[in-house]
Parts: C-alpha cells; structure tokens; sequence
C-alpha cells in the first residue's frame, strides 16, 4: 500500500510537460488540413478568436480544477468534481475524466507505434527509391498485422507492444522522475526538428532536388485569406474543434498534472506558457512542413487531392517519398526528424493521459506507481488490440470518434457549467487567482460565465446536428439530412449504406458505377467499382473471402444496393456496433470504480 | 508570395511567437515564493 505522493520536480518541468501534453500529432498533420479545407489564412482569425474566448478559459478551468481537487488529495476529475458539488451526479460525469483518456490511448499509442517504426525505417533507408506509389503501398502493407516490412512477424503488433512498454517504463518512474524527464528532453527536440524541416519546406526551390514549385507556392496558397469563408458555420465549428482538441481539452489529463501544484503557486502563468507554446509548435512550424513540401512537389491540385487521404496519410504515405527526392543524407535526416518529432509528439501526449489513470488507482486503492502503470499498459494493449486487428473494419474510426471527439466536447461542457454556474464563477475565480502571477484581464470572469459555456453548448449541438454538405441553409422545422459525421448521423448509421444488418448472406453495392475490375491484393480478393460523374473518376474497391461467390463481373453495371457476392458476410455494421458497446461497458465499468471507491472514502470518513 | 499571405502569416507568427516568449521567459524570471512549494527541485 502506498499513498501518492507524486510531485513536479520544476516549474519548467510542468509547462512543458503541460505544453507536451498538448502538442501531439495534430499540431502537424491537422491544423494545416484544417485551414487548407476552410479558408486558408482567414482560418487563423475564427482560429485565434476561439483560443482566445473557448481555448484559454478551459485552460483555466482545468488547471483550477485540477489544483482545487489536488488540494483535498484528488488528482482525477471523479472526486474533484465532487468537491466542487457534492451532487451525487459530478463524480461520475468526473468519470469522463479517466474514460477519455484510457479509450484515447488504446488506439492513439498505435498511431504512436507507426512514427516509432517509421523513424526507424527512416534511419534504416528503407523509402530510398521507393515511387510514391510504393511509399503508399509501404503503409496499406504495415496496417496489415499478417505482412511484415523488416522480416519480423505481425511487425505492426510488435511496435504497438514495443511503445506501450516505453510508456509504461516511463509512467512507472513517477511524475518528476519520468513524465517530467522525457518532457524535458523531447519537446526541446521536438522544436529543434520542427525548425530544422520549417526551414527545409520554406526554403524548397523549384527546379532544385525534383521540387516542381518553389516552397512559398505552398505557404502563399495556406496563408492566402478567403473572406467569404468567415460567413460560413462550418468554418467556425472547424476552428472551435481544432482548438479543441489542439490544446488536449476535455480529456482530464489537465486536471490531473495540475493537481500536483500546490494552492499558493501560480496557475495562470503556468497555462499561458504552455498553452502559447502549443500554438507556436501548431501554427509556425507545424503550418510550415507538410503542405510547403508537398505542393513544392505535387502542386495545388495534387495536394487537394490528396488532402482527401487526411493527415495520417499524407504523413505515411506520401512524406517519406518527398523526404527521399533530397538525397541519401538529407532524407534520412529528415526522415527521422519529422518521425522523430511524431513520435515526440505522441509520446508526451500518451504518458499525460497515462498520468490520470494511474493518479486514480493511486488515489483510491493505494496502488503503487509501478503497478499502477503496468495496469494502465495492460487495460491499453486490451482494449487496443481491436484497433490493431480490425482496423479495416472501422474500430480504430470508432474510438476516435466517440472518445476522441464527441466525449471530450461533452466533458468540456459539462465542466465547465459546473465550474461557472454550480461552483459559481466568483469561488471558481478565486481559486484560479490565488497565487497567480499575472493579473487575468476582469473580462474574463465575464467570458468564464457566458460567453465559453455558450461556445461550448453551440459547438456541441452544432456537431450534434450537422446537415450534410454543412448546408446550414437547410436547416428546418421539417429536418433536415444530417452529415454523417454529425452526432446524430453517426448515432444513426447515416454512412452504413445498404449492408446495415451484422450477419447476411449477400453483401451489396456501396457504390453505382461499373465493376472495372477483380483483383487479389496481398493475398486478398478485391472487386472494385468506378464511377465516373463530371470528368471525376471515384472508386471504391470490395474485400470479399474466399468462401464467397462473386455474382458480377468486370464490365457489369452496378447500382447501390446490387448484390457483388453471397456467401457468409460480417458486415461492418456488427463491428462498428461491437466498438460502442465495448466503449460503453468501459465507461460503465470505470464508473463502477468510482462508486466502489466513493463507497470505501465514506467508510473511512475520507470524503 | 502574395501580399495579403504574407502579411497574414507574418503578422500572425510574430504575435504567437513573442507572446509564446513572453509567458515563458517570464515563468523563468520569476522568483519562486518563500516557503515550501509544487516543485521539489526547487
């Protein structure tokens, strides 16, 4: 038995550690879609606008919350909550606090796993002379758990195990003697490479090692305003989300890092610094590295085009072939720089959301670190391995929609009514104040109290009823189509199409347009169906077994809902639905924990 | 690269890189308070 007796080693330690925390894959590879998609440089001023009014005052609010719970020794959101209001219901809307983060690792520590075995491939030369083709092909072929890129079986598996480890050997160092450590020597690395490849992208020449287009093509098309953009509700939700989600918010892993900050030192400076720091990493060097090199070498159109694969796949598909048009060393540095720096990234952002669920056993049941972290690694390899092994079939797409996306915007709305309208802002104000050494602008109590809470509930209904198209024109009385990314769409099934039951012996056309083709891909059948609608060609190909018999052949028309093959089908459906009972019998069963150990405080007189 | 892009990015990048600065040299130049504090460093 132990209590928790964790501590920051330095006031520098905690920001950057904090800042860490923040910065993670999608400073680089979404902020600079997210702008591309709405409104180029006219996207920083509904950007900067939310950090200012949504994004600074949840900082506060988390980094009060966190120190006031800390202060009666809760270091997670359940019991600190329930200190802000005894309200039987805030300890376990707190419960959010530990379920995000625990349901985020399991698939983000794979993505994690990717940057560590790419910054090795890197090193090892292994994207010399692949096309971009190739590269691409690289990736679909590491996704793939039954190929191997080094010899070494089920590789993507291997990695995965690999970074949870070094997560959990760090975790089990403690907050000062780990946590602190990797971030005092990663986020000064991270910004170095950072750096090292802004200079590279912005100084790219056309004409010079392949580059079709000078680097500043890219950066002028990125930075270039589109006004009329400002007037359209899609851009604003855009912007509010990236802030979001940039600066780790409604996750809980805020509250707990500053829950080891005492009630006479500084939390207001302390969340400025590292919540600037965020957005310089996010905004000057994350803007400057993957969209300047790509246009450099594919120019507007291409880049467009290739937006549609997201970030992850501009990141690992196509990357490493720009990497390698710049030489054998060049590349190779670069290569593991920007890797490298993915992987920095990732990892201060995963032993954060570590930190919470081990502060919680600790707290609780009087865990030690070092068991407390091995049980975060093994719930994580647990609930992960679904991510690994049916990742095509859209678990992966799941967790991070649900406790990615739509847990944290309602974590962050919850709290901060509760911080503002329950606690009241007046308490709330003073806790965050004492000790503070900067003066917070008085409007901000103001902004605390109105104007974020507003944000928040907007942001929240507006991804809850999404129309599709973001034709917000469209909205009625009568309803409307909901985007099938919308809350309600998804809640819905919006995007199944016609195979919408789990188990059937037919599987239909997803798609109208012409069979053009049936192939075998690592060792996989295919049927593929193209449209071709106004000059834009678009496929979309069908993985069917063995065991299945294919009712088409190339040539044939098809339309949504023919019948491509029969036999023994899973739809996709069954695992998408698999992924949300799975996530709800976790959060049920972490709320669970909280009741057990609310019981055993009110036994022992702790609460 | 055109005017108006230029003038947004640079503008935009000065401002967060010397607000960015500002915060942290000034966690770094402040004195921590007396007493026992957050940081056993310290």
């Amino acid at each position: 038995m132990a209590t928790n007796n964790e501590a920051w080693g330095s006031r520098v330690g905690l920001i950057l550690a904090m800042a860490g925390n923040a910065v993670g894959l999608g400073n680089f590879l979404r902020f600079p879609m997210q702008a591309v998609q709405n409104g180029g440089g006219a996207f920083i001023i509904p950007y900067l606008i939310c950090f200012l009014l949504m994004g600074i005052p949840l900082l506060f609010v988390e980094w009060t919350t966190g120190r006031y719970g800390g202060q009666f020794g809760h270091h997670t959101t359940p019991f600190a909550f329930h200190k802000m209001n005894q309200k039987w219901l805030w300890k376990y809307i707190g419960v959010f606090g530990i379920f995000s983060n625990l349901s985020i690792a399991a698939y983000y520590c794979y993505i994690e796993s990717w940057t560590l075995s790419y910054t090795m491939h890197s090193a090892m030369g292994t994207f010399h002379g692949l096309s971009q083709h190739g590269v691409s092909n690289f990736f679909t072929n590491y996704l793939d758990i039954s190929t191997t890129t080094t010899g070494i079986p089920y590789e993507a598996v291997v990695f995965y195990v690999l970074c949870l480890a070094m997560n959990v050997w760090i975790l089990s160092k403690g907050l000062s003697g780990g946590v602190e450590k990797a971030a005092k020597i990663m986020m000064p690395l991270l910004i170095i490479f950072g750096i090292f490849l802004a200079i590279r992208g912005i100084t790219l020449r056309a004409g010079h090692e392949g580059a079709l287009f000078d680097g500043v093509v890219g950066l002028n098309f990125l930075w270039t305003p589109q006004y009329d953009s400002l007037m359209n509700p899609k851009v604003w939700l855009a912007a509010a989300g990236q802030i979001f989600f940039t600066l780790s918010l409604g996750q809980g892993s805020v509250q707990c890092y500053a829950s080891y900050v005492k009630k006479k030192d500084d939390i207001v400076l302390n969340s400025m610094s590292a919540g600037w720091m965020n957005e310089f990493v996010e905004v000057v060097l994350g803007s400057a590295i993957i969209i300047p090199i790509a246009i450099g070498y594919f120019g507007l159109d291409k880049v467009l085009e290739l937006t549609q694969l997201g970030g992850l796949g501009l990141g690992f598909r196509v990357m490493p072939f720009l990497f390698d048009q710049w030489g054998p060393i060049l590349s190779v540095m670069a290569g593991v720089s920007f890797f490298g720096l993915l992987f920095f990234a990732g990892i201060t952002s995963s032993l954060a959301m570590g930190t919470p669920c081990m502060s919680f056993l600790m707290d609780e049941f009087k865990w030690r670190r070092g068991r407390s972290a091995i049980a975060f690694g093994v719930a994580v390899l647990v609930l992960g391995l679904p991510t690994v092994f049916f990742f095509q079939e859209g678990v992966f797409d799941e967790y991070d929609y649900w406790a990615g996306t739509v847990s944290l915007v309602v974590f962050a709305m919850l709290e901060i009514i509760l911080f503002s309208w329950v606690f009241g802002v007046k308490k709330g104000w003073a806790e965050l104040t004492a000790g503070a050494d900067i003066k917070i602008p008085n409007v901000y109590k103001f902004i605390l109290k109105y104007v974020t809470p507003l944000m928040l509930i907007a942001v929240f209904f507006g991804s809850a009823i999404r129309p599709v198209n973001d034709d917000w024109s469209k909205l009625s009385f009568r309803g409307w189509e909901l985007h099938k990314e919308s809350i309600l769409g998804q809640m819905l099934h919006n995007n199944i199409g016609p195979n919408h039951k789990y188990f059937t012996d037919a599987f239909y056309s997803e798609k109208s347009g012409t069979v053009d083709s049936v192939y075998v891909e690592r060792n996989r059948n295919y049927v593929r169906v193209t449209e071709t609608a106004d000059a834009v060609k678009t496929t979309a190909s069908f993985e069917y077994k063995a065991k299945n018999q294919l009712v088409v052949k190339p040539g044939d028309k098809v339309t949504t809902g023919d019948v491509l093959y029969t036999g023994g089908v899973i739809n996709k459906v069954f695992f998408i639905d698999i992924s949300r009972f799975l996530l709800t019998l976790i959060f049920v069963l972490i709320g669970f924990t909280v009741y057990i150990a609310y019981r055993k405080r009110v036994r022992e007189h702790t609460i | 690269m055109e005017t108006q892009a230029l003038i947004f990015m640079v503008s935009a990048e000065v401002i967060i890189t010397a607000l960015t600065l500002y915060f942290f040299i000034r966690v770094l130049f402040t004195k921590p308070k007396g007493g026992s504090d957050s940081y056993t460093d310290e």
